[in-house]
């Protein structure tokens, strides 16, 4: 058989239509790029709207000053304090549990069907709106344990809503490790521990701190469950200790948008410009600690 | 991991005549036995069985590793040689859901029932078939494992003697506090020799270590190998027949799960008693 019939022959077996079938992905191309634009676009209006609103509003006056009746003079000096306050504190109680747990998890815990159930009630937990998590911290904290309104009930409630991202983060991050890793280090003689601090956890760090961030920051932006344990009330001062009443960002925006007069709206999309440019920060540096840890990571 | 104790007497410490006794025959030529003159072996498998799971991956092995000598595990892929040589250090205790019996002993002593892993492999080290450094420096790397058992000499010149032994110093000496990762596959695997000796073990098992490198490469580990056998009990893990036949003294065939022959070396190239041996080094099959 010569060229022109084995070509001839081919022909008779495919139908290849390679016009029609760019024409599909070229159609498809369109598609996506508004649904991509959509999503930019509704953030962009967002944005321009609050920007709008908030910048007239945005002074050195309204970052140092106490909320008040008067648009002209309140602030968000106690929220932006109170939201400090509970990011650390929230941090101090979630942060070594997590990463506690996650090792256990991953290090130690014998592979079988009660780790396979922990497994399984983590990832659920992390999945369960906010809002039963405040129902939980306003029976145990606020009532049960008799903490009040307090930024220490506040924060143990944000604690177990954020604890379960900071479990499967981190079991990522060890996830992550090669097995060799820990093969040759557990080959030269080294307890389990002595595997976990010296290799895993160093070479886990920022995978786990990117988890962290992220993690406080969702506790940042929340608002459903401090307005279930009580939170939403007008606070003119700061908290001097645990048990104080506090305010937070998130809370101060629902606050003011709950307000008929006009004023206070502005007073709302000043706060949530703030609001928005610390989760900027806190994202971004979790994007850069992202971008060290593929850069640096054992291969 | 499960540990069977198949009969209480067997744990016991047993006296290298008894050992003879009671081991079953065992497929080894009559110089292979162990002679009143010669030392004790440094390791003894006997009547070994393991599986992962359900799957029996070990049936039956029973053998001797020589003191100072290279000791050669050759077979086709998945024949079970590197499963028996991670069963010398304990290292198949980190693969969850997997089964042992029977009895490895370093020294006479069962190191399964009468030792501490942790000890076990300080004493049986193992270079793997990957270059694995960990994410630190060259020194780190050799000197962490020296640290971390408690080594109570001076670190600077334990990390110059290993990085010696393992015929890398000459390369790294001025680098020292550079990653490991920037090191060539062939230096990293000589580093992880290194790291390996740094905590002064008697045995050192090698898992197809010269696998992912080049022929000069392969070469150069090759003589470090042989350089080491005056000093190390060396056990060695091998696809390639030639290097086998290079550098070991005694090799053991396996073949589905089975010791099929073990023997000196030469003879087992040379005038393999079994078959299957045969094919396999004349390369009919694997």
């Amino acid at each position: 058989m010569g060229m022109v019939e084995v070509e001839a022959a081919v022909a008779a077996r495919f139908d290849p239509r390679p016009i029609e079938r760019r024409r599909i992905g070229q159609v498809l191309a369109v598609v996506l790029f508004f649904s991509t634009t959509f999503g930019l676009l509704v953030l962009l209006t967002l944005l321009v709207d609050v920007v709008q609103k908030g910048l007239p509003w945005l002074d050195w006056q309204f970052l140092t000053s106490y909320p008040s009746r008067n648009p002209e003079e309140a602030g968000i000096k106690s929220a932006i304090v109170g939201s400090f306050w509970m990011m650390l504190l929230t941090a101090l109680f979630s942060v070594p549990v997590g990463i506690g747990a996650a090792i256990y998890l991953e290090e130690y815990a014998p592979r079988g069907w009660f780790l396979r159930l922990v497994q399984l009630n983590i990832a659920n937990l992390a999945g369960i709106p906010s809002v039963i998590y405040g129902i939980l911290g306003l029976g145990l904290f606020v009532r049960f344990f008799g903490l009040g309104r307090s930024l220490l009930a506040g924060a143990l409630t944000m604690s177990l809503l954020v604890l379960p991202i900071i479990v499967i983060s981190t079991q990522e991050a060890l996830r992550a490790i090669p097995q060799g890793i820990r093969e040759s280090a557990y080959a030269l003689g080294a307890t389990r521990w002595q595997v976990v601090s010296s290799h895993l956890l160093p070479i886990a760090a920022p995978g786990i701190l990117t988890g962290v961030i992220l993690s406080l920051s969702r506790a940042m932006g929340e608002t459903a469950p401090l307005i279930m344990i009580g939170a939403l009330t007008f606070i003119a001062f700061l908290p001097s200790s645990l048990l104080d009443p506090f305010t937070v960002l998130p809370i101060q925006i629902f606050n003011w948008t709950a307000r008929p007069q006009e004023a206070f709206r502005g007073l709302a999309a000043a706060a949530i410009l703030v609001l928005m440019v610390f989760l900027l920060l806190m994202n971004l540096s979790a994007i850069l600690l992202r971008n060290y840890y593929e850069r640096h990571r054992p291969h | 991991m499960n540990v069977t104790v198949r009969t209480k007497a067997m744990a016991d410490h047993v006296l290298p005549t008894e050992a003879l006794m009671r081991t079953q025959p065992t497929p080894w030529s009559e110089d292979q036995q162990l002679q009143p003159s010669s030392p004790p072996p440094k390791m003894e498998v006997r009547n070994l069985y393991f599986w992962y799971g359900d799957k029996l991956a070990l049936e039956d092995i029973s053998l001797q590793i020589r003191p100072n000598e290279v000791t050669a595990f050759i077979g086709p892929s998945g024949c079970g040689k590197s499963t028996l040589l991670r069963c010398l250090n304990r290292m198949n205790e980190l693969i969850p859901n997997t089964r042992l019996e029977g009895e490895v002993l370093l020294d006479g002593r069962d190191i399964y029932r009468e030792m501490d892993p942790v000890v076990v492999r300080r004493r049986v080290g193992m270079v793997f078939q990957k270059p694995n450094p960990f994410p630190k420096s060259i020194y780190q790397n050799v000197a962490w494992g020296a640290r971390i058992n408690g080594y109570k000499g001076n670190l600077d010149e334990l990390v110059e003697r290993c990085l010696r032994l393992a015929a890398l110093w000459d390369e790294v000496k001025d680098r020292l506090h550079e990653n490991a990762y920037r090191l060539s596959g062939g230096q990293q695997q000589r580093l992880c020799i290194a790291r390996a000796l740094a905590v002064e073990p008697e045995v050192l098992l090698m898992d197809e270590p010269a696998s992912a490198l080049d022929p000069i490469a392969t070469a150069k580990l090759e003589e470090t190998i042989l350089d080491l056998k005056t000093s190390y009990t060396i056990v060695i893990v091998t696809h390639n027949m030639h290097q086998a036949s290079r550098i070991s003294d005694t090799t053991a065939f396996f073949y589905m799960g089975e010791l099929i022959e073990m023997n000196r070396t030469d003879e087992l190239f040379t005038r393999p008693r079994e078959k299957r041996t045969e094919d396999y080094i004349t390369g009919r099959f694997g």
